[in-house]
C-alpha cells in the first residue's frame, strides 16, 4: 500500500512542481506582499506588516476610478451581451437560408485580433486632423455636433468601451447559445404546438429553462472576464489609462507594477486580492441566484 | 366522435437535391375511424403510419386529401384547434416542470372565455392524474420516475383539455417487456372509461393485436388491410399482411397448385382447391401442423423447444423460403417425435394460398 501510494505521488510530481511553482508560491506571495508595508522592490526591504496596502489603495483615487469604471463595464455589458447573443442566436436557428453563412459572419470578431479591432474602432470613432471618424460623419449626416468619443466627455469614452467590449464577447456567446438551442430535442416543441402554446410561452416555459445551465455558464465567464478587462482598454485608449481616465482593476494593477509609476508590488498585490473577493463575491451571489433559476437535466 | 380520412396523401421534397422526385409517405389513405374506437396503426418502420398519424394531429399538413372529425373539415386547422391530444414515443414531457405542472401545461394555454382559474385548472389535473393513477406523483420531476409512470404522466397530460381524438405515436416502445404488457392493458382501461377515439401507432403486430378494436395494416405508405385483428389475421389480403401478423411467423413455402391439388415441393398437402393451375406462393400458420405418420407434409426435424403450455417444433422442408420452418403444436403430441424425418397433417384453414402476384386466393 505504502509503495503503491508513493508511486501515486511520483506520477503526480510534475504536475505539482509546475502548479506549485507558477500557481501556489504566487498566489501564496501574493498575500505575503500585500500586507508587507514599506516594500522597497529595490533593495528588497519593508517596514513591517500590516493593513497599510490595503488603505493606502481604497483611498487612491486612481484605483476608485477604476473600480468604477470596471463595474460600470460589468453591469452595462454582461446583461447586455448575453441577451444580445441570447436574440441572435435565436434569430440564427430560425432561419434555414444563408444560415452558416451568418454563423460564420457572427463568429469573425472572435477570431479577430484585439489590437486589429481596437483600430476598426480607431476609424469608427477616432478624432484626427483628417477626419472626425465615421460615427461623427454619421452624426452630422443627421445634422448633430461631432463627439470626441476617444478623448471628449467619460459618457461618450464609456459608450465606445462598452460597444467594444460587447462587440468582443459577443461570437463566444452566441456560438455556445446556438449550439445549446440546437440540443433541445425538438418533440417538446412538437408536444407544445399540440397543446397550441403561443411562441412566446414556449420560449419562457420550455426553451428559456432547457437552455438555463448555458446562460449561466456565460454569466459567470462573463462577469469574471468583464472584471478582468484590460487589453481591450489599452487597444483604444492607449497604455495611459489612468490619464483618459479609463483604467480598470487590472490596468490599475499593471500600472502599479510595470507602468511609469509602478514599482510598487504590495500596492499591485493588495488591489489583486480586493480584486479576487470582488469577484468571489459576485460568482457567490450568482450561484444563489442560480439555484433556483437553473435546470439540469 | 368519427374521424375521415379522405384519400390522404403525403409528400416530401427528395433529399437528394438532383432529382426532383418526391417521396411519398402515405399515399391515397383512405378510411373512417369509427367513434370510440381503439384503432392500431400497424406497420413496419418507415411505412408511413408516424405521417398519418401527424397529419390526423396536425403537425403536418396533407399534400392532398380532407380529414374530417365528424361533420368538421379539420384539415387546414392547427392541432389546438382539432381537439387532439398526442402522447410521443418519449413522452416528451418538459423535464424541469414537476409532474402537475406538465399536466396543467395544456391547460395554461387557454385563453379568452376558455380560460380557466387556478383551481379549475388545478381540478382538472387532479381527475386526470386519478384516471391514470399517478395522483400520488404529482410533486414528482419526470427524471424521478420510472418510464412506465413517465408514460401515465404522458397520457394524463394529452387527456387533461379532454380532446376529440387520443393519439399515441409507438407509446410502449420505450418501455421493457414486462411493463409493456401492464401499459398496453392501462391504456385499454383509460381508452374504455374515457370513449374517447384512439389511434395509436405501432410496429409491434402483438401489441397491435392485443387491444385494438380494429387494426389498419400499412405497407410503403398504403394500407394493405383493414379489421377485426382475428379476422385480418385469419384472413390476410396479401402475403405481406400475412408475414407480418403472428408471432412466431406464418411459414411460406413454394408451391404449385395441379389438378385442383396444392403442392408444396413434391408433398400434395390440400385436394379440392378450386384453383387452376399456377405456381403459387403457400403459408402455413405455425398452429396449423398437426405431427401425424399419416401426413402429407414430409419435414427433417431439427429441434424441440418446449415452453410450457405448448411445444415450438423446428423443422426444415426443400420448398420452405426460409432455411427452417416452426410449427406450434400442443404438448401432448410431442410424444414420439425424433429427429429425422417428422410428417405432419395441415388443417386446411390455417392455409393461405398467393398467386404470383401475392395477393390470397384462398
Amino acid at each position: 500500500m505504502e509503495k503503491k501510494s508513493m508511486k501515486g505521488w511520483l506520477y503526480l510530481l510534475p504536475a505539482i512542481l509546475f502548479l506549485g511553482v507558477f500557481m501556489v508560491y504566487p498566489l501564496v506571495d501574493v498575500c505575503i506582499y500585500s500586507i508587507e508595508e514599506g516594500y522597497n522592490s529595490a533593495s528588497q526591504t519593508f517596514y513591517g506588516y500590516g493593513k497599510y496596502n490595503f488603505s493606502y489603495v481604497l483611498r487612491d483615487p486612481y484605483f476608485l476610478q477604476a473600480i468604477k469604471n470596471t463595474f460600470l463595464l460589468v453591469i452595462i455589458t454582461v446583461p447586455l451581451s448575453t441577451i444580445m447573443a441570447l436574440l441572435i442566436s435565436l434569430a440564427l436557428s430560425s432561419i434555414k437560408k444563408f444560415k452558416e453563412l451568418f454563423q460564420t459572419i457572427y463568429f469573425l470578431p472572435y477570431v479577430t485580433n484585439t489590437l486589429a479591432v481596437g483600430l476598426v474602432f480607431m476609424i469608427l470613432f477616432k478624432k484626427t486632423p483628417y477626419s472626425d471618424g465615421m460615427i461623427n460623419a454619421l452624426i452630422h449626416l443627421f445634422g448633430g455636433s461631432s463627439i470626441d468619443f476617444i478623448e471628449g466627455p467619460y459618457w461618450a469614452k464609456m459608450l465606445v468601451m462598452c460597444i467594444y467590449t460587447i462587440w468582443v464577447v459577443l461570437p463566444f456567446k452566441i456560438l455556445i447559445l446556438t449550439s445549446a438551442l440546437a440540443s433541445v430535442n425538438p418533440v417538446y416543441y412538437k408536444a407544445a404546438k399540440v397543446d397550441g402554446t403561443s411562441s412566446f410561452r414556449i420560449f419562457r416555459k420550455i426553451t428559456l429553462p432547457m437552455i438555463s445551465p448555458m446562460i449561466f455558464y456565460l454569466v459567470i465567464t462573463g462577469f469574471i472576464g468583464a472584471f478582468k478587462a484590460y487589453s481591450d482598454e489599452v487597444a483604444i485608449f492607449g497604455t495611459d489609462l489612468n490619464a483618459s481616465g479609463m483604467n480598470t482593476i487590472v490596468g490599475y494593477i499593471y500600472d502599479m507594477l510595470y507602468g511609469d509609476s509602478g514599482g510598487y508590488p504590495s500596492y499591485a498585490s493588495a488591489a489583486a486580492l480586493i480584486l479576487f473577493v470582488i469577484v468571489l463575491t459576485i460568482t457567490c451571489i450568482n450561484l444563489l441566484i442560480s439555484n433556483r433559476n437553473v435546470h439540469y437535466s | 366522435m368519427k374521424i375521415r380520412l379522405e384519400k390522404l396523401t403525403k409528400k416530401y421534397p427528395s433529399r437528394d437535391r438532383k432529382s426532383r422526385e418526391e417521396v411519398t409517405a402515405v399515399s391515397n389513405f383512405d378510411y373512417e375511424v369509427p367513434d370510440g374506437k381503439l384503432i392500431g396503426l400497424l406497420g413496419p418502420s418507415g411505412c408511413g403510419k408516424s405521417t398519418a398519424l401527424n397529419m390526423i394531429c396536425g403537425l403536418e399538413k396533407p399534400t392532398t386529401g380532407r380529414i374530417w372529425f365528424d361533420d368538421d373539415d379539420v384539415t387546414d386547422l392547427p392541432p389546438e384547434k382539432r381537439g387532439v391530444g398526442m402522447v410521443f414515443q418519449s413522452y416528451a414531457l418538459y423535464p424541469h416542470l414537476t409532474v402537475r405542472q406538465n399536466i396543467m401545461f395544456p391547460l395554461e394555454n387557454f385563453k379568452g372565455k376558455d380560460k380557466l382559474s387556478k383551481e379549475e385548472m388545478m381540478a382538472k389535473a387532479d381527475e386526470a392524474a386519478r384516471l391514470v393513477q399517478i395522483d400520488q406523483l404529482m410533486d414528482r420531476k419526470p427524471g424521478e420516475m420510472s418510464g412506465g409512470q413517465q408514460q401515465r404522466v404522458a397520457i394524463a397530460r394529452a387527456l387533461v383539455k379532454r380532446p376529440r381524438v387520443l393519439l399515441l405515436d409507438e407509446p410502449l416502445s420505450n418501455l421493457d417487456a414486462r411493463l409493456r404488457l401492464q401499459t398496453r392493458e392501462e391504456i385499454r382501461r383509460i381508452q374504455r372509461e374515457t370513449g374517447i377515439t384512439t389511434i395509436f401507432v405501432t410496429h409491434d403486430q402483438e401489441e397491435a393485436m392485443s387491444i385494438s378494436d380494429y387494426i389498419v395494416v400499412m405497407n410503403v405508405g398504403e394500407i394493405n388491410q383493414i379489421g377485426k385483428p382475428q379476422e385480418v389475421y385469419d384472413s390476410p389480403v396479401n402475403l405481406f399482411v400475412a408475414k407480418f401478423l403472428g408471432t412466431p411467423p406464418i411459414n411460406v413455402f413454394d408451391g404449385e397448385i395441379k389438378n385442383n391439388a396444392l403442392f408444396v415441393g413434391n408433398d400434395r398437402i390440400l385436394e379440392n382447391t378450386g384453383l387452376g393451375d399456377q405456381k403459387v406462393t403457400v403459408g402455413i400458420r405455425p398452429e396449423g401442423f398437426l405431427p401425424d405418420p399419416e401426413g402429407s407434409l414430409v419435414c427433417e426435424l431439427s429441434s424441440i423447444e418446449v415452453m410450457g403450455r405448448d411445444t415450438s417444433v423446428v423443422a426444415s422442408h426443400p420448398a420452405c423460403q426460409a432455411s427452417s420452418l416452426r410449427a406450434i403444436i400442443g404438448s401432448d403430441s410431442r410424444e414420439g417425435l425424433k429427429t429425422g424425418e417428422v410428417r405432419f397433417k395441415i388443417k386446411p384453414d390455417k392455409v393461405h394460398i398467393f398467386d404470383s402476384e401475392q395477393v390470397r386466393i384462398s
